[in-house]
């Protein structure tokens, strides 16, 4: 059967972020994915090469929109593993706040895309809509829907107030039933079962062979989470559950993604209730020369950053990397032997926050047949629909 | 194992490719390796331990290039990081693609800005930069200058 | 050009581009479209395809890859006339990421730029703000 080439992106409406996945199919099936990368690629690590260690923190936080925490949280973490030294209690709490409010958001933000692809446009309203509880909680705790502006070398920068936390929880308190029916339409629903069981089986040996990260990687049986593994901020404060199972398919990611949405409004809950008094900042007026390394566990897997320091109010060098820079070569392992339809679905999967990454060009080779981004959700929503009318639900 | 015993058999099977060892603190070790032992320890601390690779972090240090790789023994709570110092005229070191799938796009990361050269990767195509950018202008290193004319740069800080 | 430009207000469609950013913008451009903020109540809809467009709403610090593709975009695929809205510091000016290598130019030097809507990233209401006043100019100017 002769191949065709399809391209997805750069400038899919679904996704926000301007991609290239170049897709060679036989027939309905496609055999071999290219991603390319480099249309978000801004040079961060040399930016934060000209500002001081503090101000290097808010073109950080700007690396990636959906997770605006991880990034600071890593980076902060690595100025500080430089000399080292533990910021205060407090502090601590303060970030693993702002980071499990981050990580709520984020997942509710990925049930929504994760509908709205599969034709679900019901769920996609619906969890952003969710979604603006948890943006408000933020707005209250920070001052900001995003980009909140909270970590600096040392600390944080602004107080979480005791008059504020009432609402908050309260606030939090509020998006348990939705979630738990979200819970139970995705748990129960035949439909998604037959449509993303199985689908982009990512198997346990390759999860580790690529290093993939996050859910991604949990899904598929490795259970790692830098959280449980190399703890910082307040994450051995308490008990939670790291969420891991067994069969690395579409299905297990949005499990996984699900169950860690309670595991993170019990961690933000604990945290907001049991927030210790003191500083909030240890005021460090220099960094010595050195290296360090911090790490965070992102809704998406960990951020890793590295930073130099030559002992001067900047950093010599700054390495960022992203979790999507790992999780993304997973999709070679994925994509190919799928259908068309279930492409987008398991592109998805992996939540890229191409932002963080440098997100891939789809280069469209003239002369070659050319799915537009809207065929290809029309393809996925009209498996869904087949699905829906296999098992007598339409 | 513990950390102790991890860490005395990397010194004991590599210490004559070791050029500096230091024991940072509980969760951090760096050691600096001559490039031909790269591939070796990677592999023994990846295969063998079983340690995570988190990424490899190239530098313009003034004197030479540096790469750093970071593994990571997860049960131990142990970040180990290798060092290989460059010769900045000619930057290469071996490939560690095809041992660690997942040092692919990181090599291709590198070679482009940083111009380092991975002997044995076939693949080091662009990965991030456009075809426009000029070949041999690395942008993290130090003595990078704007080459665009157009570019546009007449405000802030 | 009045009679597309009345068919244009009343019910433009919308057609979001990012060149090249964090995805702030995006997502908060997104959110006008869910029940909280609700753009269509506007009569604004998101366009499929960009041909289709009446109004690009342009993200993002137009780095060089996004450059060429936006310019050829602009030129080749959508319909004129239509109106182009600079969401964000970046959109506008590249904001912080003016000395980057790879952000050579601001996006008003590669495609005419109608709309500033200043923010990083700007909150909904203020997007929405930003696009009722441009509605409401076009229309005085009619």
């Amino acid at each position: 059967m002769p191949k065709s080439v399809i391209s997805i992106g750069p400038y899919h409406p679904l996704q926000e972020e301007p991609e290239h996945f170049q897709l060679t199919v036989e027939g309905e099936k496609v055999v071999d994915i290219e991603v390319s990368v480099g249309y978000n690629h801004r040079g961060i690590e040399k930016l934060s090469e000209r500002r001081s260690f503090d101000q290097a923190t808010f073109v950080i936080e700007r690396i990636c929109g959906i997770c605006s925490t991880s990034h600071p949280f890593a980076y902060t973490q690595a100025v500080e593993d430089i000399i080292p030294v533990e910021v205060p209690e407090r502090a601590k709490y303060i970030r693993t706040i702002i980071a499990e409010g981050e990580r709520i958001h984020s997942h509710l933000l990925w049930f929504g895309l994760a509908g709205h692809f599969l034709g679900y446009n019901t769920v996609y309203m619906w969890m952003w809509r969710l979604r603006e509880e948890i943006l408000d909680v933020m707005e209250i705790l920070s001052g900001n829907r995003q980009n909140y502006a909270m970590f600096k070398p040392g600390g944080v920068r602004r107080d979480i107030k005791p008059e504020d936390i009432p609402l908050a929880i309260k606030k939090i308190d509020s998006i348990l039933p939705t979630v738990d029916r979200l819970k139970k339409a995705i748990l129960d629903d035949p439909v998604l079962h037959a449509r993303l069981k199985g689908i982009g089986t990512l198997t346990k040996e390759e999860a580790i062979a690529y290093c993939a990260l996050g859910p991604t990687s949990r899904a598929s049986g490795v259970a790692r989470d830098v959280r449980k593994d190399a703890p910082y901020g307040a994450y051995d404060r308490l008990d939670w559950n790291m969420i891991v199972t067994a069969n690395g398919d579409v299905w297990d990611k949005a499990v996984v993604r699900l169950l860690e949405l309670y595991e993170s409004i019990k961690i933000m809950k604990h945290c907001l209730l049991n927030l210790p008094g003191g500083e909030i900042d240890l005021n460090l007026k220099s960094i010595p020369p050195g290296e360090g390394i911090g790490a965070h566990e992102a809704p998406r897997g960990e951020t890793f950053h590295y930073v130099r320091s030559d002992g001067t109010n900047r950093p010599a060098r700054h390495k960022v990397r992203a979790p999507t820079f790992m999780n993304l070569p997973t999709l070679k392992a994925t994509v190919p032997g799928s259908s068309i339809a279930d492409a987008a679905i398991i592109l998805a999967a992996i939540d890229p926050c191409y932002c963080c990454t440098e997100r891939m060009a789809v280069r469209s080779a003239d002369g070659r047949k050319l799915y537009s981004g809207e065929e290809l959700l029309r393809l996925s929503r009209e498996k869904t629909s087949r699905i829906q009318k296999e098992l007598g639900k339409r | 194992m513990t950390r102790e015993e991890v860490l005395s058999e990397i010194q004991s099977r590599f210490g004559d490719v070791i050029l500096d060892f230091f024991d940072k603190s509980a969760k951090r070790v760096y050691i600096e390796l001559q490039p031909r032992a790269l591939v070796p320890v990677a592999r023994h601390l990846f295969a063998e331990l079983g340690a995570r690779f988190h990424i490899a972090s190239g530098m313009d240090s003034r004197t030479h290039l540096e790469v750093l790789y970071h593994f990571s023994v997860e049960a131990l709570n142990l970040l180990v990081s290798l060092r290989v110092k460059l010769d900045k005229n000619d930057p290469r070191v071996d490939s560690l693609a095809s041992t660690i799938k997942a040092a692919a796009w990181i090599e291709r990361e590198m070679h482009e800005l940083l111009g380092i050269q991975f002997s044995g990767n076939q693949d080091l195509r662009r990965l991030l930069l456009s075809e426009e950018w000029p070949a041999g202008v690395y942008p993290l290193r130090r003595d990078y200058r704007e080459w665009d004319p157009g570019a546009v740069r007449d405000r802030g800080v | 050009m009045s009679v597309t430009m009345r068919a244009l207000l009343k019910s433009p469609w919308v057609f979001h581009l990012s060149t090249g950013s964090c995805n702030n913008c995006d997502i908060e451009v997104l959110d006008c479209l869910t029940p909280r903020y609700d753009i269509e109540r506007f009569g604004m809809r998101l366009a499929a395809s960009i041909r289709h467009a009446d109004v690009l709403l342009v993200t993002g610090s137009c780095n060089r890859k996004s450059m060429i593709r936006v310019k050829r975009i602009y030129e080749e695929q959508v319909p004129k006339p239509c109106v182009v809205v600079a969401i964000g510091e970046c959109a506008m000016s590249r904001g912080m990421f003016i000395h980057s290598y790879n952000c050579p130019q601001p996006l008003d030097r590669i495609i005419p730029v109608n709309v500033y809507i200043p923010g990083c990233p700007p909150k909904p209401e203020a997007i929405i703000a930003g696009v009722v006043k441009l509605i409401n100019k076009v229309k005085a100017s009619l």
